[in-house]
């Protein structure tokens, strides 16, 4: 068991609910990166899933753009992203999901870029553009460096392709509960009850459920049908708003921490 | 040439040998099945053929004529050049044949919004026209730089009744407007189709935008036949994403005499970021929904690009040429911004035909390979678009 299944394996004993937080990795540095990584351990994050930061981020909505391109401008390469994890995992176990473009990947070279990313303590890899159907031999990769596959299922995502995803997911599965790029949105949907029931019926890995959650209200009511509830842009508007300020982890803790409470408060679920 | 290079390829996933496929967010995946299917469906019906068949003869104006260049063919002193003149359809460019096509398609599918993306905005007015005629919603994405050295087809887009967005981000060009298009697409796709213009991205986009496109092939063949009672030697045209040189291509594929040249944009000379030829800086790498060779540094960020041409001004390019790259069937070559320039002024003034500054690309190329060639030979460029467009920018550069 890889730190992410272990998490999942106790949140279950525990009847507690997941909490992930998405962030840019580099932005505004990657110094504030691990300092981040460390604050979130220590409130009661479940996973941390930093975002790789992409020259062509197709998948992401303005906020994360720019949190990319903050990125990119403090000179985050994937090299340096995962001298940033393993810096973080001095001092935190604190499971880690790299969120990531192929192409960065591909570059690199998928065997070295997968055995240096579990060297460097990262538990999973979301790589958002990369589908079961064209992950060759990047699943046999994973399992023998100990890392899950996290794929995506979306609203458009039929029952029969729910089954091949399911089988070829490890850790988690990530609904992404609307259709459209990251962003936060003033309502969550309301169909993602009976996606979440769909996608329990071929799997018993555990379901994350994130796009667009930012208020503790939208957290609560997610939680209500997911074992983990994901949180990005909404935590990323507070680094792009304060990223200058010297008690930014204060002010993005406090704000985490809002989002975090009715999700872990299991009277209100 | 063997018959193996083109019924092997692609494969049912869209893979030409290590290139192309699907590398798409979770969300396109199934849209783009659905996609696949009804476009391999209506390939086979008759129905659609002949409904398609019909506009492109009465509203695009098909067949576009073969014509022999007799003064540049004199000038060069080589072989006889024929350009087939897509420069002639109805909006200016070959980019209506797939337009044509594709909202065919979606009529068939039942979407009420069109959405596209536009370099040398070509395919901007292509889709505008095809959804003005058909009543659809239209949104057109260009990138901010392109909308100001393309102004012209600007307005001609919000004639058309488009809403054209100007994109921002990044380099404010054509890949900027790809990523902004398929942002919209993965928001709207229950109700909107895509558009794309070239022979790129996920499958089935590379195979079905050739397809519409290889009339282009298919009528040249036929009329070199009729006019020289022979298949030609050379031919050459330009290639951005390369849906235009596929279309020429793809039905000589099988003629082993027939060689093919495929010109990029070598821009301000082969230096980082001051180019678009990707076969001459790129590696491969996987952008915007397929695998190819695209333009990017050694950490797999993609790398600015610069083209005098806003429709070759791209980091990467299609999949099947990458293909027909390695298959050593077809041979890519550049030229510089200059050269294009020489060569735009050089057919405006020995042929009456002033061309796109893509096309501008495949004619200075022809420059340069038809003194090296005997007399009786025989060259057909793809003048795949009209020049207007780029008037008031050539017009600047040569300070008229």
């Amino acid at each position: 068991m890889n730190r992410i299944e272990e998490r999942f394996a106790r949140l279950k004993k525990e009847g507690q609910k997941g909490f992930i937080v998405y962030i840019g990795a580099g932005d505004p540095s990657l110094e504030m990166t691990r300092r981040l990584a460390l604050v979130f351990d220590k409130m009661g994050v479940d996973i941390l899933e930093l975002g790789v930061p992409f020259s062509d981020p197709l998948a992401d909505g303005l906020v994360n753009q720019l949190a990319a391109q903050r990125g990119l401008e403090s000179g985050t390469t994937p090299a340096k992203v995962l001298q940033t994890v393993a810096a973080i995992r001095l001092e935190s176990q604190i499971p880690i999901v790299l969120y990531i473009y192929f192409n960065l990947m591909h570059r690199r070279g998928l065997e070295p870029f997968v055995r240096e990313a579990a060297a460097a303590g990262v538990d999973g890899l979301l790589a958002l553009d990369l589908p079961p159907e064209e992950s060759g031999n990047y699943e046999a990769l994973m399992a023998r460096a100990g890392m899950s596959v996290i794929y995506l299922v979306a609203p458009t995502t039929p029952e029969s392709r729910m089954e091949l995803i399911v089988r070829h997911g490890r850790g988690f599965i990530y609904y992404v509960s609307r259709e459209g790029v990251t962003g936060m949105q003033k309502s969550v949907s309301e169909t993602i009850g009976a996606m979440t029931a769909k996608i329990r019926a071929h799997t018993d890995l555990p379901i994350a459920v994130g796009f667009g959650i930012s208020t503790p209200e939208q957290a609560r009511m997610v939680a209500l049908n997911a074992d983990a509830v994901v949180v990005g842009s909404a935590v990323v508007h507070q680094i792009a708003e304060h990223g200058r300020c010297a008690d930014l982890p204060e002010r993005v803790a406090a704000f985490t921490g809002a989002l975090l409470k009715p999700v872990k408060d299991k009277s209100s679920l | 040439m063997n018959a193996t290079i083109t019924d092997s390829v692609p494969d049912a996933q869209g893979h030409f040998g290590p290139y192309g496929g699907r590398f798409v967010p979770e969300t396109l995946m199934f849209p783009l099945q659905q996609l696949e299917e009804e476009y391999f469906r209506a390939q086979q019906d008759p129905e659609f053929q002949q409904e398609l068949s019909y506009y492109l003869r009465h509203f695009v104006g098909r067949p576009s004529p073969l014509y022999l260049a007799a003064r540049l063919t004199r000038e060069l002193g080589g072989p006889r050049i024929y350009l087939k003149r897509e420069d002639l359809l109805h909006t200016g460019a070959h980019k209506i044949n797939n337009a044509m096509g594709q909202i065919l398609l979606a009529r068939r599918m039942g979407k009420t919004r069109i959405i596209a993306e536009t370099g040398a905005g070509q395919h901007g007015v292509a889709t505008a026209t095809v959804a003005a005629m058909f009543g659809l919603q239209c949104v057109i994405y260009m990138g901010e730089v392109d909308c100001r050295r393309q102004e012209l087809n600007v307005f001609r887009m919000k004639m058309l009744g488009a809403e054209v967005v100007s994109v921002t981000a990044g380099q404010k060009t054509l890949k900027e407007a790809v990523n902004e298009a398929m942002r919209d697409w993965v928001t709207n796709v229950r109700h909107t189709h895509y558009i794309l213009g070239t022979a790129y991205g996920a499958h089935p986009y590379p195979v079905m935008v050739r397809n519409f496109q290889r009339i282009i092939g298919d009528e040249a063949r036929r009329q070199i036949l009729e006019q020289e009672e022979r298949l030609p030697d050379l031919l050459v045209a330009c290639v951005g994403g390369g849906s235009n040189a596929i279309g020429l291509f793809f039905p000589f594929l099988q003629d082993a005499s027939v060689q093919m040249l495929g010109v990029e944009a070598g821009g301000e000379g082969i230096i980082p970021e001051r180019h678009a030829a990707r076969f001459q800086g790129g590696s491969l790498g996987v952008l915007q929904g397929t695998r190819s060779y695209i333009l990017q540094d050694e950490n797999g960020q993609i790398q600015l690009t610069h083209s005098v041409s806003a429709g070759l001004d791209y980091a990467a390019v299609g999949p099947e040429h990458a293909w027909l790259r390695d298959q050593g069937r077809v041979q890519y070559g550049y030229a510089t911004d200059d050269q294009a320039l020489a060569a735009f002024s050089k057919l405006a003034r020995l042929e009456g035909i002033i061309p796109a500054l893509e096309s501008a690309h495949a004619i200075a190329a022809v420059m340069e390979q038809a003194p090296k060639m005997a007399k009786d030979q025989l060259i057909i460029v793809n003048l795949s678009g009209r020049g207007d467009k780029d008037v008031a920018q050539v017009a600047e550069r040569m300070r008229l």
